[in-house]
């Protein structure tokens, strides 16, 4: 790859922006100027504007209609809409970002726009490939690759394109540990490559830190929270960064105190279990295990070894492929023992499910009545309803939010709306799939103290997680997959 | 997803260019349209029967991919049978069913002219990947960029309606909103999809936009999509069948204008 594509640089000048249908601006009076070739680690609390600054500087943002702008934003002293192509974004989600069926031709796409001549463009294919190490045929098939093999993709779609500016918002966030390496790796050996700027976004500072050289940390009220060398930066202001939400190695978010040891008092069990989606073949089998009040199952493993499904499967939401899951009488309280033969309405209120993307779990329209259907459907009161509620709100740190829609949260927002929704209704048993996503270290910690607190007064909980973090603070034992040992039916 | 997928192959006809397997089936149904009558429809498919077997299908696909047309074309000719205009002598009648010798040669006519122009239509369509077609229809019918690749990305979105379908499912029965009647079920469930469908799709034209779909840059293509001989030979195969067809059926006397 030709080193000689000048890097880009960014300056911002009082630069705000409000989401239209919001109060509150989600960036606002930024003053910053990042040099071309400066590799930058993006930090800020969950909503405090990093993908909304980042999507502006990729000029996606979106017009009048999108929101309101104030002040200045500059690539190169040139408005983002302006320079195309100067600029490449990956976003978190691996599957929104495919574009075309076969691999050469969605990394094709990019250069097609720009207009590079097409003998120049797969030259430029075969190089961007190889910068990030995905080594398919051109023909490839992009909906048989992995997650971590995706997001090299949309990076090699994006490097194509010969960009001074690489933007990266949570890359990884998605990804096993494994792909999580492939993708950092395959960065690294970009920037070497190119000498590109960057500017990455990710809440566990360890990920990128030995990558980049800068640190801008966004204050959620507006401003710049803290600016610098890495070491510098976290070293130095480390205490009152990690208070504010900044995810600081040496200074990690306190693990929950559990008041109550586990029992032995068992709520669900599983004997032979085999899971599997409907119309594939079987993910994994042989599965036994037993679940008792107070105890927490980390489920973890690399992506795609059916982690999700077993989670879908114990809810009582997919039907066992082999083998049984069985409720103790304790749980299921005068109903048969089988879950998935129980009504929706029996089911809520014994075992929740968080899904692995929260947008397929909104049934309202605004924050508020998100988190009061569960206690609703329970016939509460209101005011223990409205009491539920406010708590949940007040210490997921959404009460600034409760009239928004939940479609147009952040990221991290999202998931923890969609974690709340469970906790509002409080079952027995709760499965939670990745309930720790994209969380900044404060609530983190605030998430992670209130499942403690419902084990401790006798909830149960399986979490499929890459959070290792998670499991050493919550997880009573663990199931490890490994990867999946195809069992065709 | 496989009934959807693109039928891959290395004899010629999966190199032809899409759009000439679009315009000779097109060229077929024009002429077939133009009378109504059972002699030129089944010339035409006795002409085309010969060309099935060297389409690149095999037997086995062939079938199972046709399918749809073997069903659909009694099912035209019995409407057409009971319903049809009624003439000559009557065999059946009852409330608006008449089936009689006019309607009876109409029905006949009808199913003949589904499968001759259904069956050349998916057989060659099959074969056809939607990524050669959009380039076909950008670069060799000229339709604008915006337009085709906005189609063909919305394609992909297609194949993740199914998935989203049954999460939501799932999803709802997790949150104890899944007990209501049926209907109300289906159309809260599918106004959920619609929602969803709304969010992909903004995501998937920012996915795009980053990529600088929509600069107002001349737009070059990375893959060819040549139209030489081979794709006219293949137009003009269309073109001989439906002038053969047409022709025998003027000669015989069979020919009945279809708006006359
Ligand atoms: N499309 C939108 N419409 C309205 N408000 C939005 C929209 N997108 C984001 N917001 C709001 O703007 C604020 C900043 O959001 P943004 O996504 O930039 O946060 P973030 O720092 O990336 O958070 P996270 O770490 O959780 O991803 C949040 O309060 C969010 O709710
Ligand atoms: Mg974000």
């Amino acid at each position: 790859m030709s080193s000689s594509i000048p890097a880009a640089g960014v300056t911002a000048r009082g630069w705000g922006w409000r989401h239209s249908g919001r109060k509150a601006w989600a960036v606002s009076d930024l003053d910053v100027r990042i040099e071309p070739g400066e590799r930058v680690l993006l930090l800020g609390a969950s909503g405090a504007g990093k993908s909304t600054l980042v999507h502006a500087l990729a000029g996606v943002l979106g017009g009048e209609e999108e929101g309101e702008q104030r002040g200045e934003l500059l690539i190169d002293g040139r408005r983002p809409e302006d320079s195309r192509g100067r600029v490449g974004l990956v976003m978190q989600d691996p599957d929104s970002q495919v574009i075309l069926a076969r691999v050469g031709d969605d990394v094709a796409f990019g250069c097609e726009n720009l207009g590079v001549p097409r003998e120049e463009i797969w030259t430029r294919v075969a190089e961007s490939l190889d910068a990030v190490g995905l080594r398919v045929p051109l023909d490839h098939p992009t909906e048989q690759l992995s997650g971590g093999q995706k997001q090299r993709l949309a990076l090699a779609g994006v490097l194509a394109m010969h960009p001074g500016l690489l933007l990266l918002d949570e890359p990884t966030a998605n990804l096993d540990p494994d792909g999580v390496v492939e993708v950092r790796e395959a960065v690294a050996r970009v920037l070497d490559r190119t000498h590109a700027t960057l500017v990455v976004i990710e809440h566990r500072v360890e990920v990128w830190r030995s990558l980049v050289d800068r640190v801008i940390i966004l204050a959620p009220g507006g401003g710049v929270l803290a600016d610098g060398a890495p070491d510098a930066v976290l070293g130095t202001q480390g205490a009152s960064l990690a208070a504010s939400g900044v995810w600081v190695p040496e200074f990690p978010p306190a693990a929950p105190i559990r008041v109550t040891a586990p029992t032995s008092e068992r709520l669900l069990a599983t004997e032979g279990l085999s899971v599997a989606r409907s119309g594939s073949g079987v993910l994994q089998s042989g599965i036994d295990l037993s679940l008792a009040v107070g105890e927490a199952l980390a489920v973890t493993g690399p992506n795609g070894a059916g982690k999700s499904t077993l989670g879908l499967t114990l809810a009582g939401l997919l039907a066992p492929a082999a083998g049984r899951v069985a409720a103790a009488p304790r749980l299921a309280n005068g109903i048969g023992s089988h879950p998935i033969r129980w009504k929706s309405r029996e089911l809520f209120t014994r075992i929740g499910t968080v899904f692995q993307d929260p947008e397929h779990q909104f049934l309202a329209s605004t924050v508020r009545d998100e988190l009061a259907i569960g206690p609703r459907a329970l016939r509460l009161v209101q005011p223990e309803i409205d009491a539920r509620v406010d708590e949940l709100l007040t210490r997921l740190r959404l009460e600034t939010l409760a009239a928004a829609n939940p479609f147009t949260l952040s990221g991290g927002e999202k998931r923890r709306l969609s974690v709340a929704t469970v906790l509002a209704t409080r079952p027995r048993v709760m499965v939670l799939d990745e309930p720790t996503f994209g969380q900044d270290s404060r609530t983190w910690q605030e998430l992670v103290a209130l499942l403690a607190g419902l084990l401790d007064e006798g909830c149960s909980i399986v979490a499929v997680t890459h959070d290792a973090e998670l499991v050493s603070a919550l997880a009573t034992t663990t199931l490890r997959f490994d990867s999946r040992t195809e069992v065709t039916a | 997803m496989s009934a959807f997928q693109p039928v891959r192959g290395i004899s010629a006809i999966h190199r032809l260019n899409p759009i000439a397997k679009l315009a000779a089936p097109l060229l077929l149904a024009g002429a077939l349209l133009l009378t109504i009558d059972w002699v030129s429809a089944s010339v035409a498919l006795a002409l085309e029967s010969v060309l099935f077997f060297r389409a690149g299908l095999g037997l086995r696909r062939f079938w199972l991919r046709t399918l749809p047309v073997w069903i659909a074309a009694p099912f035209a000719g019995l409407t057409i049978l009971l319903y049809g205009r009624a003439s000559g002598h009557s065999y059946f009648h009852w409330v608006f069913m008449n089936v009689s010798d006019g309607s009876i040669s109409l029905a006949v006519a009808t199913t003949l002219r589904v499968l001759a122009i259904g069956l050349p239509g998916v057989v060659l369509f099959v074969t056809v990947d939607p990524t050669d077609l959009a380039d076909g229809l950008a670069q060799v019918v000229r339709l604008p960029a915006r337009f085709v690749l906005g189609g063909l990305a919305a394609l992909r979105l297609v194949g993740l309606f199914l998935d989203d379908w049954r999460s939501l499912e799932l999803a709802r029965r997790a949150r104890g909103v899944a007990d209501r009647g049926r209907l109300r079920r289906f159309a809260s469930q599918a106004f959920a999809l619609f929602v969803l469908s709304i969010r992909r799709a903004t995501k998937l034209a920012t996915a795009m936009e980053a990529r600088g779909f929509g600069a107002p840059i001349q737009r070059t293509w990375a893959r060819d999509s040549p139209f030489g001989w081979r794709e006219w030979v293949l137009v003009l195969i269309g073109a001989a069948i439906a002038a053969v067809a047409l022709t025998v059926t003027i000669v015989s006397g069979h020919w009945n204008f279809i708006a006359g």
